[in-house]
């Protein structure tokens, strides 16, 4: 595929961004890292070779009995001592560099919850005796794809209805609007303390509802460009050609559209991470256990005496939208015409 | 001979908004205004600003829908046409853009644009027939194959109409509307592409709705003219009469500003008097009776009918006869 020169000198002017062009790479870096955080951080082993024979734990479950018929045949936990001792005289088993999952507790503490930082749990343990690097990994991860899924459906949507309304005008667009001022007026919080008061409600529980209120976001935007661009005359001449409304918008406007809407992202994307925080913080978020930056933050604020907890939720969620703000500025520069290629 | 486009008592009005207790009047764009177009015949319209020559064009080809008045095209009226009939009938009827530079998507290359039409109409299918009746098409507009492959915004304003006019001609059409397809363009430019319309207007028995302010141009490609003014036809003539023997005093101040080419011979200009009344409030009458120096009392009673004031010739005017 050959790029065209327009996109050439697009991609020219983010690498010459410094700050954003590194930005990018190293939030790769960590989004991928986390996404395998099953192999990173887990209370079971990666692989065991016992009796000749080879499991993987992290991929399936075996209950105690498949390792001595003497023991109970319950699903293993592979941090007891005594299926410990039964598997290593008989072979071996391979960790993953944090032994600890999000939910595992840590049995072993030597002062009680929440533990400073230690060789063992290098950011300590909150105050249940979780691993808080464990929960900081899967939290990272959840956070980023709840902003991804979040993003990328209210764009899908927000674009839709910004088309249909900027493309038709007159009484679709008038009516549109005023549906728009009046739902957007909802208090959006009271409803969701509401709705937790009635159900727990779950990721998708939670995005659905979020999405009710956020594809409004790009709206405004996609409108504008959508009224702008009806009336230019090559939509006008695509229009005599008698192509069909929904080809016109998807081929001629929406791609014109486009620069406006995907300078976007980044800071939408850094705006659901954000409502996900925020509402975690406040408890009606994602169902109680679940890893979540948010819960972080509350619990550096429950235990002022353990710092490491409140350190650590500042540091992870100031970098990863920190992150999110630069490759949004590279990506904003990168799409203005008055840049000029470096 | 059946006209291929007749047009009968069109009108378009604009609505604006009014005040808090006062109803909003319209913009009276188009009014009353019938003319036809025979089989390869180029009717050319011209006026000012604001006469309404270009929202007759989207009309024609229904990118507007009028307030009343009928277009019929090849005996089918088009302004209540259905899906099918649209569809056909748009497969017939292609406009020329003003605008060089707005008029192509700057997002697609030459051959996705001159082979939009033909997609959409299901013409030439398949990759390698759609590239070559892309290739013929740009031959025809004095383009090469080697344009392919670029955008609009690496070609210069003239080529850009080009493009523009292979598009409209892919669907192999009976009817362009050209809405002042020259205007944009520079003077040694303008000659060029006045050419080739003519060229393939003729070549390939066009019909053609010219619209341009120049005169001149009109003249020069134009079989029949209609000078417009506020809406409202005022003179409808062969090309060649209506430049000679103007009937109507509003084409014989137009004629009179059209520049001699002979710096030593005496011009006289005949300068009209005051600016363009608001569409929204016309004048009652003859609208141009506000600028007119042979306006009587009578022209502010009625509109004045077109009257036939010689072969094919017609005029709005009640003084023709005497003036």
């Amino acid at each position: 595929m050959s790029l065209s020169p327009l996109t050439q000198r697009r991609f020219a002017i983010f690498r010459a961004h410094k700050r954003g062009f590194w930005s990018l790479w190293i939030f790769l870096a960590l989004f991928l890292l986390t996404l395998f955080a099953e192999f990173i951080a887990n209370d079971r082993p990666l692989a065991i070779h016992f009796d000749g024979r080879w499991f993987f734990p992290v991929l399936h479950d075996y209950s105690e009995d498949a390792f001595d018929p003497g023991l109970m045949p319950l699903e293993a936990d592979y941090t007891d001592p005594e299926l410990r001792q039964v598997i290593e005289a008989k072979g071996w088993m391979l960790w993953p560099v944090i032994p600890f999952s999000y939910a595992s507790i840590v049995k072993n503490l030597p002062v009680p919850a929440p533990a400073p930082p230690s060789w063992q749990n290098l950011l300590g343990t909150d105050d249940q005796a979780r691993d808080v690097l464990s929960r900081v990994i899967y939290g990272f991860r959840i956070s980023v794809l709840f902003g991804f899924t979040l993003t990328i459906l209210s764009s899908v949507i927000g674009i839709a209805a910004g088309a249909v309304q900027g493309f038709y005008g007159g009484l679709t667009d008038l009516l549109f609007q005023r549906f728009i001022e009046i739902w957007g007026g909802m208090p959006q919080l009271f409803l969701l303390i509401i709705l937790s008061s009635i159900i727990a409600p779950s990721f998708w529980i939670l995005l659905a509802f979020l999405l009710l209120f956020s594809w409004m976001g790009l709206t405004g935007l996609v409108r504008a460009e959508f009224l702008r661009g009806r009336n230019l005359d090559y939509v006008r001449a695509a229009k005599a050609l008698g192509v069909s409304d929904i080809a016109v918008m998807w081929r001629h406007i929406l791609p014109n559209a486009m620069v406006a809407t995907l300078t976007f992202l980044p800071f939408t994307l850094s705006g659901s991470v954000t409502i996900l925080a925020s509402l975690d913080f406040l408890g009606f978020g994602l169902p109680p256990g679940s890893p979540s930056l948010g819960e972080l933050v509350s619990q550096g604020k429950n235990n002022l005496q353990a710092p490491w907890l409140g350190i650590t939720a500042f540091v992870v969620l100031g970098g990863v939208l920190t992150l999110l703000i630069f490759i949004g500025e590279a990506v904003r520069d990168s799409f203005d015409p008055r840049r000029t290629a470096p | 001979m059946t006209p291929l486009l007749q047009v009968d008592g069109l009108v378009r009005h604009f609505p604006t908004r009014g005040g808090l207790f006062t109803p909003g009047r319209p913009v009276r764009a188009v009014e009353d205004v019938s003319f036809s177009v025979a089989p390869g015949e180029v009717l050319g319209l011209v006026g000012e600003s604001g006469s309404g020559k270009s929202t007759i064009g989207n009309l024609v080809l229904r990118l507007d829908e009028p307030t009343a008045g009928r277009i019929r095209f090849d005996g089918q009226d088009i302004t209540t046409a259905g899906e099918a009939a649209l569809a056909a009938f748009r497969r017939r009827a292609q406009p020329i853009f003003q605008d060089p530079f707005g008029s192509l998507d700057p997002r697609m290359t030459v051959e996705q644009i001159v082979a939009e039409p033909l997609q959409v109409h299901g013409l030439a299918k398949g990759r390698a027939a759609r590239r070559a009746r892309v290739a013929e098409l740009l031959n025809i507009v004095g383009l090469s194959e080697q344009h392919l492959t670029r955008y609009p915004h690496q070609f210069s304003g003239g080529q850009r109409q080009r493009i523009g006019i292979a598009r409209a001609l892919a669907v192999s059409p009976d009817l362009i509307v050209a809405d002042e397809p020259v205007s944009a363009l520079d003077v040694s430019i303008q000659a060029q592409i006045v050419n080739l319309l003519r060229d393939l207007q003729q070549r390939l028995g066009l019909a053609m709705i010219f619209i341009a302010h120049d005169l001149a141009v009109v003249e020069y490609v134009s079989d029949r003219v209609a000078v417009l003014y506020l809406g409202r036809i005022m003179e409808l003539a062969p090309a060649r009469q209506i430049v000679r023997t103007p009937k109507h005093p509003y084409t014989q101040a137009l004629l009179s500003a059209v520049l001699e080419p002979d710096p030593d011979r005496k011009h006289t200009r005949e300068v009209l008097q005051g600016d363009l009344p608001s569409p929204i409030n016309p004048p009652s009458g003859c609208v141009f009776r506000t600028r007119c120096r042979h306006a009587i009392a009578a022209c502010a009673e009625a509109v004045p009918p077109l009257r036939s004031v010689g072969d094919g010739h017609v005029s709005a005017c009640i003084r023709a006869d005497e003036l």
